[in-house]
């Protein structure tokens, strides 16, 4: 399993991005966010919260197949978000971590 | 999801980027030109213009859409063709800097910043089209921005073209000389090889070898910042631990470079060639190989030690890139260009490195010796002579050596030029003051060494 896309020939199936909410703990931020990828039916796979090297960080696995927007629609409107309520948020195509982590 | 990732692992990966200048340093395109050939060079020069404009035409796009997509930057979109001594071979004109033109045209049309391949591979002679590109470099190079230009002096099995030595050290010295109004920045743009690789995708050595595909997509990553931070963790790891964080720390960058160009290549419909396993520094600080070697444990870069931290190094990044990539090739291991890696430049301000030792410092690294910048007296003679002792290395270690090298007119030893952008800043560097004038002189080639008996 040298690589996901090997095993689905040439198309890239995946349509699951990560997002990274990286700030200060405040009220809202999970609220802003999902009211975001909710108004365009992003569906939210899941949710993880920590604190790392003390900064409040999310990081949600979302499935854009049956979204309203694409891609870099959603990277803009969700660093728009971010600028908001004062939190650093990105929108990565899942495919980067898992050919840097998972072989 | 099976095998979820672990919130610790999408940090790291967000951490490489955003603080260790973790990018893909350039995705270049190979394309093929040996179809352009005609007896009329202007001809020729609308078909390269015309072919380069058609084949890259989604190149900067697509490569700017994945770094998006990704969140990767990817610093360089490039272009590399055929040797053009071989496309205008046919033509009757002896003037290839038309030529070079089309090619400096049709990159700025696409917005690529560098188009590699003004280049010719005379290792064992000249035929007509090599004898002309190598009398076109100089002006070629004055003329455009974006062009590159190198040539192949050497080879394992065939030994060095001394007469092609000479005579780059005196292309070297004219194309300073064109160029002197910008301290002889053509200079920089130009590469003597010895084992010239034909899938290399950095500049300013990139060109379409004679065994790739008409068109080829080939990635060059570079992340010396990742691999500094994670020997800096182990201050005292022995060596085979250190050996073990650089491979692991070189998978994960060289993954990068799979993953974006398989992808590259996906939506180009273009051949995906080869990651080049490189660790290519830039001036930014915390982007320099110089700082790992130190990071190792020598008190500055150049002195004892030095060559085998880098052999280290070199191997261990090879190591885990090699399992990270379904194909490897080009240059493939730590680059030690002087001006573009802050480390490197301060050294040798410093005096603590000499050219001696980077010279001694290419023989188990990539590449050679890499943007430096000499005294603006420098004789043909002596540049030949250094290209010479550059060529041996590659020739005897079976190993691509080259000399990227700028005899910096009206400059002295201990003065400063500033290239800018990534090419970054050159501290004159001093060389030995006794001539090989006659050794030079004497021309013809020297034979293909013996490979067996190897001592």
């Amino acid at each position: 399993m040298m690589c996901p896309k090997e095993k689905q020939g040439q198309e890239r199936a995946s349509q699951r991005v990560i997002v990274t909410v990286v700030g200060e703990d405040k009220v809202g931020i999970i609220a802003g966010v999902s009211g975001v990828l909710a108004d365009y039916r992003v569906n939210i796979l899941d949710i993880s919260q920590t604190i790392l090297q003390d900064f409040f960080t999310m990081i949600m696995i979302v499935d854009i197949s049956q979204a309203a927007v694409d891609l870099q629609k959603l990277q803009c409107l969700l660093k728009e978000k971010g600028e908001e309520i004062g939190v650093q948020i990105k929108v990565q195509h899942e495919d980067i971590f898992k050919f840097m982590h998972r072989i | 999801m099976s095998r979820s990732l672990m919130p610790e692992e999408i940090m790291e990966t967000i951490h490489m980027v955003q603080l260790e200048n973790l990018d893909i340093r350039t995705i270049t395109l190979g394309i093929s030109l040996r179809d352009c050939a005609h007896s009329d060079i202007h001809v020729v020069a609308r078909k390269i213009y015309d072919k380069i404009t058609q084949k890259a035409e989604k190149l900067v796009q697509t490569g700017e859409d994945i770094s998006r997509e990704y969140g990767i930057p990817i610093i360089n979109k490039r272009i590399a063709v055929t040797p053009i001594s071989i496309v205008g071979e046919a033509c009757e004109s002896a003037d290839y800097v038309v030529l070079a033109k089309a090619m400096e045209q049709a990159a700025r049309e696409v917005g690529v910043n560098f188009i590699g391949g003004f280049s010719a591979l005379v290792h064992k002679g000249f035929t007509k089209g090599d004898d002309r590109l190598l009398s076109s470099i100089a002006q070629g190079l004055a003329e455009t921005e974006r062009v590159c230009s190198s040539v192949n002096v050497a080879t394992t099995k065939a030994g060095i073209n001394m007469d092609a030595v000479y005579l780059m050290g005196k292309i070297i010295k004219e194309t300073a000389e064109l160029t002197k109004e910008a301290d002889g920045l053509g200079c920089a743009k130009l590469v003597v090889f010895c084992n010239a690789p034909e899938d290399n995708p950095f500049m300013a050595g990139a060109f379409h070898g004679f065994g790739e595909p008409e068109t080829v997509i080939n990635v060059g990553v570079s992340g010396p910042g990742v691999v500094l931070h994670a020997v800096q963790e182990k201050p005292t790891a022995d060596f085979g631990t250190l050996a073990t964080i650089i491979k692991q720390t070189a998978f994960k960058i060289t993954r990068m470079g799979e993953l974006v160009g398989r992808e590259t290549a996906r939506r180009l419909h273009i051949p995906f060639g080869i990651v080049d396993l490189s660790l290519a520094p830039t001036p930014a600080v915390g982007d320099s190989v110089a700082a790992i070697l130190e990071a190792m444990g020598l008190e500055k870069v150049g002195g004892h030690g030095t060559t085998a931290a880098l052999a280290l190094l070199n191997d261990a990044v090879k190591k885990g890139g090699a399992m990270a990539s379904s194909y490897v090739g080009g240059l493939s291991g730590a680059f030690i260009p002087v001006s573009e890696d802050a480390g490197m430049i301060r050294a040798a301000e410093e005096g603590a490195l000499c050219l001696d030792k980077l010279e001694a410092m290419t023989c188990v690294c990539s590449v050679g010796l890499d943007m430096i910048a000499v005294p603006g007296d420098t004789s043909a003679e002596t540049i030949a002579a250094i290209i010479a002792d550059e060529a041996a290395i590659g020739m005897i270690n079976k190993k691509t050596t080259a000399v990227r090298i700028i005899p910096v007119p009206g400059k002295k030893v201990g003065e400063k030029v500033e290239f800018g952008g990534l090419l970054g800043t050159a501290p004159v560097m001093s060389l030995h003051s006794y001539s090989a004038e006659a050794f030079i002189q004497r021309g013809g080639r020297i034979p293909a060494p013996l490979l067996s008996l190897s001592n």
